[in-house]
């Protein structure tokens, strides 16, 4: 397994623009340092190739480039295809994109590649709203969430990108958190060593989107988890495994008082936030049984 | 199926045939495509060539016209040549993926089959729906016959990988009426195809793990215009390349299409029809009937749209009377597409312009019959003699007298 003490120095995202505090910046980074130098990566017109492909400032030391935003899992699946026809060997096919590019624009390509069964490695950055093009709602918004274009708080919750792409029966997918490295590293490595496709959803707290201090990324990525908002898990060989199951969660209110976009709520909506995790957990205890 | 039993021989076979056989010859390593009638046949006849051994080539069944076009991308990007083909609504669908491809400077081909398109819906051919896509920058060219689109896919990947075009390259036939039209067809030898076809060099322009770039970056508005300024230089550089394929293509099979455009019986002409596609073979019988009653006709095919043949028009508009302009399409609001690109080059022709006429005709499959195209001859006769003639009209219009 990755140990973070065996993590190569050499950077092969160096020198980018993101926003102070930016965990989709640390996710690319993190992965690379994984995936390393035979890496082909692909990235949609985002937050990432934002901040790291305007011409002529490049700060992917990868092969890689900027795909349509509908289009990365096709994109991914034609590299996949030209690893195979030029007989390339140990070579690590890999898309990132945001939950956007990923669970609203991008699900068609993704859910094409993932069926077809290509060897791609499919990352989504999750900063739960379209951050790039300045913080409007998508499907991975959580419920209550203010964007500008859900001014009053997102009503509806967000999709389960988890589940989904377990039933397209992926050979592997998993959940993970910028704040639990270890964890989210140990997931990298497996996904990049599948035989076949495999997705990554991992949380991406945004403190220019979500309204808290740029040094708070990892503390507000660990509340996300120890609340019970975010989860921790894999699916590997036709089951799930929770990789964190807390006996008993923080209050929801220790997340969501921290951050701008919920500052709005009050003892109601953390009540009916409390209901919904509930019972989302006690369906995948049900579902998953651990 | 050996290449054995089909190379170097003759065989009587559909356009969308031909197309397929042209594209196994030219030995693409990723074709990505999604079903649209009447394009269909071409991706299962290439399936069935993969599947069958005869052909080493990854296929992959995309979801939608919009992936299959992304994926040939990604494989183009990793220095792969490729093969694609759509239509109609299937074009439409991939319009932003086309911009991306010619903007990154990747030289695939794909076949399109002209269908027109909806609303009101209909399978049938015209035009409508490749030159929507006019300013897409992509090569584009149209061909008359099945042979001619055999030998326009060799032509057209040497010409979209010519290291001073790079640009990618749609190869259009009339749906139905040529996709689906059998005919003789000469089938080239593989060994002569890849003795005029070398293996794809992609230079610069390819992920590389020894040499790592970015590709289809961003550019800021200090940079774009002369990204901008390159693409269109890539295209007039097309015009000497198409030429040179021409050339060398003759050399090598001993047939030529006339690379930007073929004129027809055009040396003495005094009118002369403009078109593109199949409607060209109808409209050579009537330039033999009427030069057989005395009258001056003659015809300029346009094969290739895009780079448009300017200087080729404005040459002729100096020596004839009258041009009609055939349009499969039509702009809402102006005229046809190419009446209006053809109208456009005259008026660089220096001197006095002929008389022109534009004949909107063979819209969603409607035929266009020898009498109408005779009457187009008449009517541009009597609008350079001076008659009265509507600039546009609508050919075989039922509730007009055609």
């Amino acid at each position: 397994m990755v140990k973070v003490i065996d993590l190569p120095d050499r950077e092969l995202l160096y020198g980018h623009k993101a926003c102070p505090g930016c965990a989709a910046g640390t996710i690319a980074r993190l992965i690379l340092k994984v995936t390393g130098e035979r890496t082909f990566l692909a990235y949609p017109a985002s937050c990432l190739s934002t901040v790291t492909s305007i011409y002529p400032q490049m700060a992917f030391a990868v092969p890689s480039f900027t795909a349509p935003f509908p289009a990365t899992g096709a994109v991914l699946s034609g590299m996949a295809a030209a690893v195979k026809a030029k007989r390339m060997q140990d070579v690590t096919v890999l898309g990132m994109a945001g939950d956007g590019g990923t669970a609203d624009i991008g699900l068609q390509a993704l859910s094409g590649a993932v069926e077809r069964g290509d060897k791609i490695f499919y990352v989504c950055y999750d900063n739960e709203a379209y951050m790039n093009t300045g913080v409007q709602r998508s499907s991975l918004t959580p419920f209550g969430a203010t964007t500008t274009t859900s001014p009053a708080g997102k009503r509806g919750v967000k999709k389960n990108m988890f589940e989904i792409l377990i039933a397209h029966r992926i050979p592997y997918c998993a959940t993970a958190s910028i704040a639990h490295t270890a964890d989210f590293l140990a997931k990298v490595e497996k996904a990049r060593n599948t035989d076949g496709p495999s997705f990554l959803h991992v949380l991406a707290p945004c403190p220019t989107g979500w309204g808290f201090p740029s040094d708070q990324t990892m503390a507000i990525g660990r509340l996300a988890v120890e609340t019970g908002l975010w989860f921790l898990a894999e699916y590997e060989g036709g089951r799930v495994k929770m990789n964190l199951a807390p006996k008993n969660f923080k209050p929801v209110q220790e997340y969501l008082g921290l951050q701008k976009r919920f500052k709005h709520l009050g003892a109601a909506e953390w009540a009916l936030i409390e209901g919904q995790r509930d019972r989302e957990w006690a369906d995948m205890r049900r579902k998953w049984g651990f | 199926m050996s290449n054995e039993a089909w190379e170097g021989r003759r065989a009587f076979i559909s356009a969308n045939d031909a197309v397929s056989y042209a594209v196994r010859l030219c030995r693409p390593e990723v074709i990505a495509a999604y079903p649209i009638t009447p394009q269909t046949s071409v991706v299962e006849k290439l399936s069935e060539f993969i599947a069958g051994g005869g052909m080493d080539c990854q296929f992959i069944n995309v979801e939608s016209e919009h992936s299959a076009m992304a994926a040939v991308m990604g494989a183009a990007m990793m220095g792969c040549r490729t093969f694609t083909a759509s239509s109609s609504q299937g074009l439409m669908y991939m319009c932003e993926m086309l911009h991306y491809v010619s903007g990154s400077r990747f030289p695939v081909v794909m076949m399109n089959a002209n269908r027109t398109l909806a609303a009101p819906w209909n399978i049938y051919g015209d035009h409508r729906d490749s030159l929507a896509m006019r300013d897409a920058g992509w090569l584009q060219v149209y061909v008359e016959n099945a042979q001619e689109a055999l030998d326009t896919v060799l032509q057209a990947y040497r010409v979209a990988e010519d290291a001073a075009v790079r640009t990618p390259a749609m190869v259009c036939l009339d749906g139905f009426v040529l996709t689906h039209t059998y005919e003789i067809v000469n089938i080239p030898g593989q060994r002569e195809v890849d003795a005029f076809l070398p293996p794809y060099a992609p230079g610069e322009n390819v992920l590389d793990l020894a040499n790592p770039r970015s590709l289809c970056i961003s550019v800021a508005p200090e940079w774009q215009t002369e990204f901008r300024c390159q693409q269109q230089a890539a295209m007039e550089a097309a015009k000497g390349a198409i030429a040179r394929a021409d050339g060398d293509f003759a050399a090598a099979f001993g047939r030529r299409w006339g690379g930007m455009v073929e004129e027809y019986r055009c040396e003495d002409a005094d009118y002369v029809l403009l078109g593109m596609g199949s409607v060209m073979g109808t409209t050579r019988l009537v330039v033999d009937k009427l030069r057989a009653e005395g009258l001056k006709a003659g015809l300029m095919k346009i094969r290739f749209f895009r780079p448009f043949p300017r200087e080729e028009i404005a040459a002729l508009g100096r020596r004839v009377k009258g041009i009609g302009v055939i349009d499969r399409d039509v702009s809402f609001g102006n005229a046809g597409a190419l009446y209006t690109e053809a109208k456009a080059a005259l008026y660089s022709a220096g001197g006095a312009s002929p008389h022109t006429v534009n004949f909107i005709a063979g819209l969603s499959g409607r035929d266009i019959t020898k009498e109408h195209i005779e009457t187009m001859y008449r009517k541009v006769m009597n609008a350079a003699a001076g008659g009265a003639e509507r600039e546009i009209q609508f050919a075989g219009l039922r509730w007009e007298e055609w």
